[in-house]
């Protein structure tokens, strides 16, 4: 039977497969945790910049003259597409897609075919599929991802920033995977730019937090260094939810992968001995016969 | 007085200490014990803080402070 060495060979390539994508969702693992970790230490910092921007707010209006916080008809959009620069990892890569593709087919159709929307991917994966598209396609940051820190995600924050003061794009919306925990990831969008001031919190800290502050060096100048920072937490906040996000569906599409060379292993061993049995069977047969033949 | 320095990476310090001498934008100057409620943009430079330990001293590229209630919070970057 000619299949039995084909067998073996799929089951010895299966084995190896499953070797990599068991090494795989463990490196996932310790990487998401590290994820994880950063999103933790992220925190304070995040809430604690609310907490300031709150007590200015109350203290004066804040949204005056910042040019970050400006409304304007909404012309042109600019959308941060975050996604990954691997693949492996599910549905990560595709659902950001599907997400943005939908936004520009539904939210931005008007601007779309005025031609008035940018894409600005990170992530190699999704640079890949909207860099095909000349009239979209805005740019790169895929290197991010090369060393995640705060530094790098601020400079992407300033080019937006700058881009915003400009009046390139008169809306930032960035698109990306909201880290739930490792299994479940939301796609998320949030307008980046204008920036929204606080509201609803506002209210209802007011009455005990209010006090007479001195502003030093004055409120305008502190509110012009809060906003730019705020802007920057937030994006880094979002990098860092996809980054964790990222390792979470790769460690759980490597754990089905897993699983599923596991079933395809029992299947193929079962039919290995089958004809491995099948084999020796016929052997036995053979010889029988050929005893009975020489007796005769 | 309890003060805090966070930056977005990490928690650079927490605890108590008797004076703070931070960059203002304007120019450095101190918090001590029951200083008013001040909120001020900081520039690129060093932190000095005065602990029951001793001198600390912290580099930091810009942030902002905020003092209120005896308690004060640095976020730096």
């Amino acid at each position: 039977m000619g299949g039995l060495k084909e067998v073996r060979i799929r089951i010895v390539s299966v084995i190896s497969t499953q070797q990599i994508t068991k090494a795989m969702k463990m490196v996932s693992a310790a990487k998401l945790r590290r994820a994880q970790d950063a999103i933790v230490r992220l925190r304070p910092y995040a809430s604690k910049l609310t907490e300031i921007m709150q007590n200015v707010s109350q203290s004066s209006e804040v949204s005056g003259g910042n040019p970050f916080t400006k409304v304007r008809p909404v012309n042109k959009v600019l959308i941060v597409a975050i996604a990954s620069n691997r693949g492996l990892c599910g549905a990560f890569n595709s659902n950001i897609i599907r997400t943005v593709n939908k936004m520009l087919r539904e939210q931005y159709a008007q601007q779309h075919s005025a031609g008035n929307v940018k894409v600005l991917c990170i992530g190699k994966k999704i640079s890949d599929y909207f860099s095909k598209n000349k009239k979209l396609f805005l740019d790169q940051r895929n290197d991010v991802y090369n060393n995640l820190d705060f530094e790098h995600v601020s400079q992407i924050a300033s080019f937006l920033m700058d881009e915003f003061a400009k009046e390139t794009f008169d809306k930032v919306v960035i698109v990306y995977n909201q880290f739930k925990n490792a299994a479940v990831q939301y796609v998320t969008q949030e307008t980046l730019l204008p920036l929204q001031p606080p509201t609803e919190e506002a209210t209802g800290k007011g009455a005990k937090a209010k006090a007479d502050y001195i502003f030093e060096p004055s409120i305008e100048e502190i509110v012009d260094e809060l906003i730019p920072k705020t802007i920057r937490t937030q994006l880094y906040k979002a990098i860092l939810d996809s980054n964790a996000s990222e390792h979470g569906a790769r460690m759980t599409a490597m754990n089905k992968a897993t699983e599923n060379a596991g079933d395809m292993l029992k299947e193929l061993r079962l039919s290995y001995n089958k004809a491995r049995q099948a084999v020796i069977t016929r052997e036995i047969l053979e010889i029988v016969g050929g005893a009975e033949a020489l007796k005769g | 007085m309890l003060l805090e320095i966070i930056t977005p990476d990490k928690k650079l310090f927490e605890g108590e200490v008797s004076s703070v001498i931070v960059p203002g934008k304007n120019g450095k100057f101190q918090m001590l014990n029951r200083h008013a409620p001040v909120i001020s943009a900081l520039k690129k430079g060093k932190i000095k803080i005065k602990t029951s330990q001793g001198v600390q001293q912290f580099d930091v590229n810009g942030g902002v402070v905020e003092m209120q209630k005896n308690k004060i919070i640095v976020l730096a970057e």
